[in-house]
């Protein structure tokens, strides 16, 4: 049908105007942009650094496997339970001998829905360990959803360190997901050089106190350790004397004795107390503050520290202090995390890359502008209006989900354009053959637009679902270029069955006594 | 319009056809792929320089004294522009800031970093899988899709012709060793809806004469249906490849690799919806049956 009612011309005309009036807002500063929405440009456009970050969960199994060994040595002590060469193996199992008189028992304390060492996960119909049983050996395992668990609990907290060291760092409006069970997604706009971020992220920051001794201790064991530039190797005992934990604040500070940057820190009760206690006992030894297997300095205790504060003093420049005190202040992390992909745009690469596309989005859409019109005449006149609405209606939805564009996004509108006036084409065509045996335009006309349906729609969605498989498998940047694609396809497919026909209808049935129409 | 005779040509076509398939396959065994940082794992910069006395040979040997691996610099765009990738993959560590400080001892420090990617072994490779996986679940998804909306001899048609141009557009990337990275995938897949847009758009007009004419061969018919939406398959083709080269122009270095795959995509695929798609149903000997049958069920 070439008629249109009028309420549907009213709703047609305003649902484009909102459309439009959303894409304009974008360019006009916006004090009265009622909605307040805005494109998003994405990183390869106004710069940034995006970094995907994975936890290395190894060290924190075998930790969890080590308290395990000593809760079963306990537990077992106090069922009365004879095991021997109770023991981890392989970094990743736990392992005794028993008798086997006691199999019942254990069983039933290792295998029970309530049992205290295995948890049971109703959810996962699953315990927390895979018990093996050969003979008189026991061997635990963490099973599947065991190591789910203690991924995705050391992916909580990693995620939590990183969100107060990135937004302590003052980062402008830092994006931080999870990414699967084991990866951090850190999105940094305006940030060209994430070096000083790499760094606070690269650190584990795991903090200790422990005293520098002369031999090789026996009760508490020792171990060599040296320190951070390198200059002096000695023997720590593996007596922790206050840990990272113990810190409720970090800050750093100027020495003005000294004019030495330091790291003033303030402890808590327990690690006052504990403080208090070793430094009274400990005058005239050195005390090693040890961060992440490295010294940051050894200073000679003088007098006992009871106050629960105190300060470290290592070589700080200024910056280096105020990162120090932030990876203090932020906590350490459950393990160590690598950065696994990184991606970096400078400002001005972003600058030069939206230039660009805008040139090639007005280039490109001149050039298709002109050849409609060469092609078609009025007929092109009217497909290369619908084509500006449909422009308009794409950039006004995307900023009405406030959607990320991307320099592949750019493209894909682009391509839109390119691509859009396959519809009209393919309808105006039709309507020429319609033509040829129907001398009545408006029947010619109404044909043509039915009999070009099925060509049109299939036509699209083969281009849609080509942006939905891109959407779900592509990352980052290309994302916007499906999206860009798929929302390209129903504007498109809008713009053409009610602009296009809407304004092809008025010229149809104002001119329907000419001779020849298209 | 005068008709031409294309089905005259199939048989012609489908031989250069067949020898541009073979010749792409044994490319792509024999010489591979140029897997950018994205697929290979290791590191990308871009590089800007004012100084005109940096040439790129002298940050060609600044770059191999870095202990990087691999590495290769060559100009990027303008002539200022310089892209250096190596395998060395950045790590916690201060990569950057080493190679920044080393730069400025050789080369002087009038220079920017405008770009950096750096891929890790593990990424690299879920990438090129998920890249794999996705052109291979667009290409089920077509045939599918065709093979709803028409018959298996049509849905068998059009992924032929999708092979055709993906594997020849691969082809040429291998030949010309031009890089392969994200947004060649992306290209790709929309190589295939759009090779797939125009192919559906003839058969349609197949299974419609199909259905009209129960007396003229198939041979004949898809010639007719070719000729009938010549001009829209020429009109849209122009229209995207107009899309396209300004984007290749005009889009700036990073679209180059992008907006190439798609032009060459978009060229074989018009081509391949002619002289691929329907002789296959020539072949397949489709006639009126072929679709009515299916109305019975």
């Amino acid at each position: 049908m070439l008629y249109f009612s009028r309420i549907r011309i009213y709703l047609i005309s305003l649902f484009s105007l909102v459309f439009i009036y959303l894409a304009v807002s974008n360019f006009i500063s916006s004090d009265d942009n009622f909605l307040n929405k805005k494109i998003n440009l994405g990183l390869d456009l106004q710069g940034g650094s995006y970094l995907l970050l994975e936890i290395d969960n190894s060290p924190v199994i075998t930790q969890k496997l080590q308290n395990t060994v000593s809760i079963l040595r306990k537990f077992f002590k106090d069922k009365d339970i004879d095991v021997n060469n109770l023991r981890l193996e392989n970094t990743d199992t736990v392992f005794f001998n028993f008798l086997p008189k006691d199999l019942k028992k254990i069983n039933v304390l290792l295998d029970g829905d309530d049992s205290e060492i295995n948890p049971y996960y109703p959810q996962y119909k699953s315990h927390q360990f895979e018990i093996n049983i050969l003979e008189n050996q026991i061997r635990l395992k963490f099973s599947k959803y065991g190591i789910i668990e203690i991924k995705n609990s050391s992916l909580d907290q990693a995620l939590e360190i990183v969100r107060r060291r990135v937004d302590e760092a003052g980062t402008n409006e830092p994006n931080i997901l999870k990414r699967g069970n084991d990866r951090i997604l850190v999105e940094l706009p305006g940030l060209d050089d994430p070096l000083r971020i790499k760094k606070l992220l690269g650190k584990t920051a795991n903090l200790t106190f422990r005293f520098i001794i002369q031999n090789v201790e026996e009760t508490f064991g020792s171990e060599k350790i040296s320190f951070e530039d390198g200059s002096e190797e000695v023997i720590v005992s593996k007596r922790i004397i206050l840990s990272g934990d113990n810190l409720l604040d970090a800050q750093p500070q100027m020495d003005n004795q000294t004019n030495e940057t330091v790291v003033t820190f303030t402890l808590d009760r327990v690690g006052a107390k504990r403080f208090g206690k070793a430094t009274t006992s400990g005058v005239g030894k050195r005390l090693a503050i040890v961060l992440d297997g490295k010294i940051v300095s050894a200073p000679v205790i003088r007098s006992a520290i009871v106050g629960g504060n105190g300060q470290i003093s290592g070589n700080f420049t200024f910056q280096s202090a105020t990162d120090f005190a932030l990876l203090l202040r932020s906590g350490a992390l459950p393990a160590p995390l690598n950065i696994i992909e990184e991606r970096t745009v400078g400002p001005d690469l972003g600058q030069d890359s939206i230039n660009a596309g805008i040139i090639a989005l007005l280039i490109g859409f001149l050039l298709v502008i002109l050849f409609m019109f060469y092609k078609y005449k009025i007929f092109g006149l009217i497909a290369n209006v619908t084509l500006i609405i449909n422009l308009f209606i794409l950039i006004g939805i995307l900023t009405l989900f406030e959607a990320t564009l991307t320099l592949p996004g750019i493209a894909g509108i682009i391509l839109t354009v390119g691509m859009a006036v396959d519809a009209n084409v393919l309808i105006f065509e039709r309507i020429k053959e319609e033509s040829l045996n129907e001398k009545n335009h408006i029947i010619a006309f109404d044909s043509g637009y039915q009999r070009s349906k099925t060509a049109v729609l299939d036509a699209n969605i083969t281009t849609l679902i080509a942006a939905v498989i891109l959407f779900f498998m592509g990352s980052g940047p290309i994302k916007g270029f499906s999206v860009t694609l798929g929302v390209g396809i129903f504007t498109t497919l809008f713009s053409v069955y009610f602009i296009s026909r809407l304004l092809t209808s008025l010229y149809v049935i104002n001119n329907k006594h000419k001779v020849k129409l298209i | 319009m005068k008709k031409i005779y294309f089905n005259k040509f199939y048989k012609l076509f489908n031989i250069i056809s067949l020898f541009l398939v073979i010749v792409s396959i044994s490319l792509l065994l024999f010489k591979g792929l140029n897997y950018g940082v994205d697929f290979k794992g290791g590191t990308l910069i871009e590089l800007r320089t004012n100084n005109d006395q940096i040439s790129i040979s002298k940050l060609r040997k600044s770059f191999m004294n870095m202990k990087l691996g691999d590495v290769s610099v060559k100009q990027f765009g303008n002539k200022n522009d310089y892209l250096i990738k190596f395998e060395k993959k950045n790590n916690n560590d201060d990569m950057i800031l080493s190679i920044k400080k080393d730069l400025t001892k050789s080369i002087g420090s009038d220079f920017n970093f405008r770009r950096v990617e750096s891929v890790g072994p593990k990424i690299s490779s879920e990438l090129l899988k998920s890249g794999i996986l996705a052109i291979f679940l667009s290409l089920t998804a077509m045939l599918f899709y065709i093979w709803i909306r028409f018959e298996w001899q049509f849905s068998l048609g059009a992924i032929i012709a999708l092979f055709h141009d993906v594997i020849i557009t691969l082809g040429f990337f291998s030949l010309f060793n031009l890089e392969i990275n994200l947004s060649i995938v992306a290209a790709v897949l929309t190589i295939v809806g759009y090779s797939m847009n125009d192919t559906v758009v003839i058969y349609d007009r197949v299974r419609e004469n199909l259905i009209k004419f129960s007396d003229i061969k198939i041979y004949d018919l898809s010639n007719t249906s070719i000729n009938e939406t010549l001009s829209r398959t020429i009109i849209t083709s122009i229209t995207t490849l107009l899309a396209l080269v300004s984007i290749y122009i005009f889009g700036g270095e990073i679209l180059k690799g992008f907006s190439l795959a798609m032009i060459l995509g978009v060229i074989f695929g018009t081509y391949s919806s002619i002289f691929i798609a329907n002789p296959v149903l020539v072949s397949l000997r489709v006639s009126q049956k072929s679709i009515l049958k299916e109305d019975k069920d």
